[in-house]
């Protein structure tokens, strides 16, 4: 458990991050909270010559409003997200998500970009984006891009990102007053990936779902929308026979790995159990 | 004397003796982050080694080439068997009579096992290093199923030994057999069950786990080329042991190795052993002339030092119908992985595993043990429990459980009909062991007032019914237990490692000021010996506990001793302690005499002082009498105040326990919540009841993480796939229930001051709680035996199997 050597790069701007990374080349690595990258260096699984660490980058923290969407910089901590008031108002979903990672301590230095943008299909966070119909900003060499989440993910540790470009921040629409919503996940203990979770953002009117949007985290090699099951629930009353219908739908985009929280087959049926769960709940907070 | 005069009562409480819920003295420096421990350990000139290890299960070793790795700047040596070989080093004697390869030699057997040791001037080019040693390796077909280690295709795994028909237990069968082991009287339980009205059998299997200390194996060896001497700091939970083991192994004299174990952080019976890192570090300080530290990862620790269990029991009881136990068997095949590094007594190759009759009045039993080879990690250690303890306790008290269900009992009036009453001890059981007291009904009746053992069988009742007409989706389990543990190995004519005799040691220096030092033969890991040895002492000598330091863990300074593990620090150490405290009580006294001139029998002790029979205002304190001793002895008498003990236990002593468990499990998840858990422990004479109850704590979270989630698991190529924190599981107090404690007294009548050990008490007793209440929640639906560790996936498997899912 100790990594090999590495140089250490610490920029204050995104251009000179970028810039970095960019002169440093395919053997450099961009570091956030660094939960996901020291562990994987310690077990040598990853040996980045140069890591460009991303903390003293003021222009990447900080949450706020833009028209109707929400901005949230790529180095905002799990903590601060469960701490900002904004959030906790207008997109609930995502202090209830961030509470369900590590521990205090872990959320304390872990960012949200880097949950994002790490592509590891046991990130909390990349479901939860899915399924709010996120984009995020990306910033490399050749400037500034926006990629939709529900394109982001590609494979495990393998997503939209070109090699030196930065995720800068998430912009999130944000979802309608009252709206219902869940994040459900199964661990064996703090600090564990899930053993299947599921997000759940709702509308409702007159007793009938007007919007679903369901995302599903650690049962394939990315995080999963679950646009089939999403659209089976809209229009739809939550009846129970509905509700299994959509959660048969859920489980067939699954494709779990089969490890010690539990076989491939265990771990598809906790999603849909999760998904269920979710959805009583956010039925619920939506009011019908 | 006036009103002010303080009264026994009020003198004894200022002492902090026994019973006495004294803080922890050690504390002070723990939680200030000033305890010192192997890894803080800094020396001029100190190296750091690290080790290449193999990535195969089992394997051919084709070529080792060091060159790449000898290149890096910074690298002082690289170590194979080969290098091991000029100094007959390359395979090293176990504890249980084997030998062990130091380094690969020709072959590795496990996954993670040893095969390069790189040396470097720090940690970080040790561990690059490690990674250019290139190595050839020829893939061998390998097996990590015990039960299919004797069967006729198994691979071999032991070459060196494949046509050798004895072992060091007897004959072997098969070139993968370690030894087989057996006790009690067959023909007697074979007739028991030939005529018994009814019967179970079930295999019982209690997995491979790790003890996974905070703190892994580490040590750091300096010799001392001038002198000849080696020392050796290490995380050794039986120093003595390592220093004769180390000497034996050398060839440097014993007086010549200076062994020190510093602060050690937690043990549970993964630092008795000795390990391969040791041997290297010791090895390449010589090559070197240097320090050499060796520090393992959570990693290496988790796969290679030391795992615990892996006993596949199959266990059977008879009974008569109306519920009274006649016979007990168990058949056991017992994996020890690639070498038999087992921790236990010599005589024992399956430890203490005859308890396994219980807290039961067992008429006829019997156990046979085969231990086998496999390619997995050697070990076998005693994990917070006497040897093989916890696994005959899982055992019986899973059988009961199953037995009562055939019978239609319930578990706690049948284990009432067949608890060994109290009038029965001293008790001599099936298997010949002689407990030496015990009140078991008390406890189990206290245990289930205390709780509302009846209300919560009708609550349960009715959560049943719920579930069937589908208004819940938890099932509600009431686990129970009730262990007797057989602990403080132990008398010499049961117990001896590698031919020392298990006895342990104390001695006592009282300096002329009245305070002193003990220093002990065993070894704290987090005990609190510095705290409770010095309650014995502050009871025994009247001296206030805060006046005697306690040291332990330097060979040079401590005497000899066997360590700590099995719980016989307070059964061995302890009343050595309270033997050697006698000793220096009747020199006091005829100081006291000779003071106060009066004939010794004239004198009564009172709290901390002699006083003149029927005139109590003419006595000598403790502290008076130390002062004495130093300066006016009766004419004829050695001046000073000391003594020394070396105490060899007449029997075990057996700590029993009530225990009782709540749980809700999610038939949907599988995954179950811990709503209340009761632990009454009899551990007689209680010396510090704060520490007590802390050891209960520590007890009941490691056997919830090994009953509900713990296991070191290898896939069918061998690989270990549990080797980190990230999947062995390790309950944070997140996960940890809220335990409840409670507790009944009967001192143990042959140890000096009727204590009988607890420190694995929780352990021991914890496990088969947790994994009854499992079992229990589902045993309404005709569920017999749901296997540990009973994580989420499998006690969802097991619903599943009942059709609960449909």
């Amino acid at each position: 458990m100790i990594p090999g050597s590495f140089a250490y790069h610490r920029p204050s701007s995104v251009k000179e991050a970028v810039g970095l990374l960019g002169s440093l080349g395919d053997d450099a690595r961009a570091i956030a909270g660094g939960h996901s990258l020291i562990p994987m260096m310690k077990l040598r699984l990853a040996s980045p010559s140069h890591l460009v660490d991303l903390v003293g980058v003021a222009d990447l923290k900080g949450i706020r409003e833009d028209g109707k969407d929400i901005l949230i910089g790529a180095m905002t901590t799990q903590h601060e997200v469960i701490a900002s008031d904004l959030l906790t108002k207008k997109i609930p979903i995502l202090s209830e998500t961030a509470t369900l990672i590590a521990d205090p301590q872990v959320r304390y230095v872990g960012t949200i970009g880097g949950n994002v943008a790490n592509g590891d299909p046991g990130n909390d966070m990349p479901a939860v984006m899915m399924c709010l119909n996120a984009t995020y900003h990306a910033v490399g060499k050749s400037g500034e891009r926006r990629i939709a989440a529900r394109e982001f993910y590609q494979g495990a540790y393998f997503t939209a990102l070109e090699p030196g470009e930065i995720v800068t921040a998430i912009r999130i629409p944000t979802p309608a007053a009252g709206h219902g919503y869940a994040y459900e996940k199964l661990k064996r203990k703090v600090g564990d990936y899930a053993t299947a979770a599921a997000a759940v953002v709702l509308t409702a009117s007159g007793g009938k779902v007007t919007s679903c949007s369901i995302g599903l985290t650690n049962v394939a090699e990315t995080p999963l929308w679950a646009e089939e099951a999403s659209k089976i629930l809209t229009g739809s009353a939550l009846d129970a026979a509905t509700v299994k219908k959509a959660v048969a739908a859920a489980e067939a985009i699954t494709s779990p790995a089969s490890d010690s929280r539990g076989p491939a087959a265990y771990r598809t049926k906790m999603a849909g159990v999760m998904l269920t769960r979710a959805l009583g709940r956010a039925k619920a907070r939506a009011g019908f | 004397m006036n009103d002010m005069t303080p009264t026994s009562a009020e003198r004894a409480e200022k002492l902090q003796g026994m019973g006495c819920k004294r803080k922890r003295v050690e504390d002070i420096r723990f939680v200030q982050g000033k305890g010192n421990y192997v890894d803080d350990i800094k020396l001029p000139g100190m190296l750091y080694g690290d080790f290449t290890r193999s990535p195969h299960a089992h394997a051919r070793v084709k070529k080792i080439d060091t060159t790449k790795a000898a290149a890096v700047p910074g690298v002082v040596a690289v170590i194979t068997a080969e290098t091991l070989k000029t100094v007959n080093l390359a395979w090293m004697p176990t504890l249980a009579g084997d030998v062990q390869m130091v380094l690969a030699d020709g072959k590795v057997l496990f996954q993670n096992q040893e095969v390069a040791f790189v040396i470097a001037e720090d940690r970080y080019t040790a561990a690059d290093a490690a990674e250019l040693v290139e190595v050839e390796y020829e893939g061998l077909p390998c097996n990590v199923d015990p039960l299919k280690a004797m069967s006729a295709n198994a691979p071999v795994i032991r070459e060196d030994i494949k046509d050798k028909k004895e072992g060091a237990h007897g004959p072997r069968k098969h070139p993968n057999h370690v030894f087989n082991w057996q006790a009690g009287d067959k023909a007697k339980a074979d007739e028991a069950f030939a005529k018994a009205d009814v019967t179970i059998k079930e295999m019982i299997v209690y997995p491979r786990v790790h003890p996974c200390p905070l703190e892994t194996c580490q040590c750091v060896a300096s010799f001392d080329k001038i002198k000849g001497e080696l020392t050796l700091w290490g995380t050794f939970q039986a120093p003595h042991v390592i220093r004769t083991v180390g000497s034996l192994i050398s060839k440097i004299p014993e007086h010549k190795i200076h062994v020190i174990a510093p602060d050690i952080g937690g043990g549970f019976g993964n630092k008795v052993g000795a390990y391969p890192g040791y041997i290297c570090a010791i090895v390449a300080s010589i090559v070197t002339g240097r320090p050499v530290k060796w520090v393992e990862d959570r990693i290496e620790n988790l796969s290679t030092t030391a795992f615990a269990r892996d006993f596949y029991m199959e266990t059977e009881i008879a009974a008569t119908k109306d519920g009274k136990v006649t016979g007990l068997r168990c058949y056991t095949v017992a994996d020890h992985g690639a070498f038999d590094a087992c921790a236990n007594a010599t005589k024992w190759p399956a430890g203490l595993f005859s308890i396994i009759s219980g807290s039961y009045d067992f008429p006829a039993a019997h156990v046979s043990v085969d231990g086998v080879y496999t390619n997995k990690a050697p070990g076998g250690v005693a994990y917070r429990c006497s040897f093989r303890v916890t696994e005959a306790a899982y055992a019986i008290e899973r059988a009961m459980d199953i037995m009562a269900q055939k019978l239609k009992m319930d578990p706690a009036e049948f284990r009432m009909k067949n608890l060994i009453r109290r009038e029965q001890f001293p008790y001599t059981s099936a298997f010949g062991w002689v407990y030496d007291s015990g009140d078991y009904q008390t406890a189990l009746n206290k245990a289930m007032e205390t709780v509302g053992y009846k209300q919560l069988r009708e609550e349960q009742k009715k959560c049943r019914e719920a579930f069937k007409r589908g208004e819940t989706r938890e099932l509600m389990g009431i686990g129970l237990a009730f262990f007797t543990e057989i602990v403080g190995a132990g008398p010499s004519r049961n117990c001896d490692i590698l031919g020392i005799a298990m006895f342990d040691s104390a001695e006592i220096r009282i300096h002329p000021t009245g305070t002193g030092i003990c220093r002990l033969g065993t070894k704290s890991q987090g005990q609190g010996h510095e705290t409770t040895y010095a309650q014995i002492i502050a009871t025994e000598l009247g001296l206030p506990a805060d006046n005697i330091a306690v040291e332990e863990g330097n060979t040079d300074t401590a005497p000899y001793g066997l360590g700590t593990y099995g719980s016989r620090s307070t059964p061995v150490s302890g009343a050595a302690t309270a033997m050697a405290c006698r000793k220096i009580k009747a020199k006091a006294q005829m100081i006291a005499a000779y003071m106060l001139e009066v004939h010794d029998d004239d004198l009564e002790w009172d709290v901390d002082r002699f006083r003149v029979k029927g005139n109590p205002e003419r006595f000598k304190t403790m502290t008076e009498l130390a002062w004495a001793a130093y300066h006016e002895v009766p004419p004829g008498m050695e001046p000073g105040l000391e003594a020394i003990n070396y105490y060899d236990p007449p029997n075990f002593t057996f700590p029993f326990g009530a225990y009782i468990c709540v749980m809700d499990v999610d038939v949907d998840t599988g995954s179950s919540k811990v709503r209340r858990f009761y632990a009454l422990d009899d551990c007689g004479t209680r010396i510090n009841p704060m520490i007590i109850e802390g050891q209960i704590h520590g007890g009941l979270t490691e056997a919830f993480g090994i009953a509900m989630g713990q296991e070191i698991h290898y896939d069918e190529d061998g690989n270990v796939t549990t080797a980190s924190l990230m999947d062995y599981f390790l309950p944070t107090a997140v996960e940890t229930p809220k335990w409840e404690t409670d507790w009944t007294t009967t001192p143990s009548p042959h140890h000096p001051i009727g204590a009988k050990g607890v420190g694995e008490s929780p352990n021991v007793g914890g496990v088969p709680c947790f994994s009854n209440a499992v079992n229990d929640a589902f045993a309404f639906l005709g569920s017999t035996n749901i296997a540990m560790p009973h994580d989420n996936w499998r006690t969802w498997t097991a619903a599943d199997k009942l059709g609960l899912h449909k």
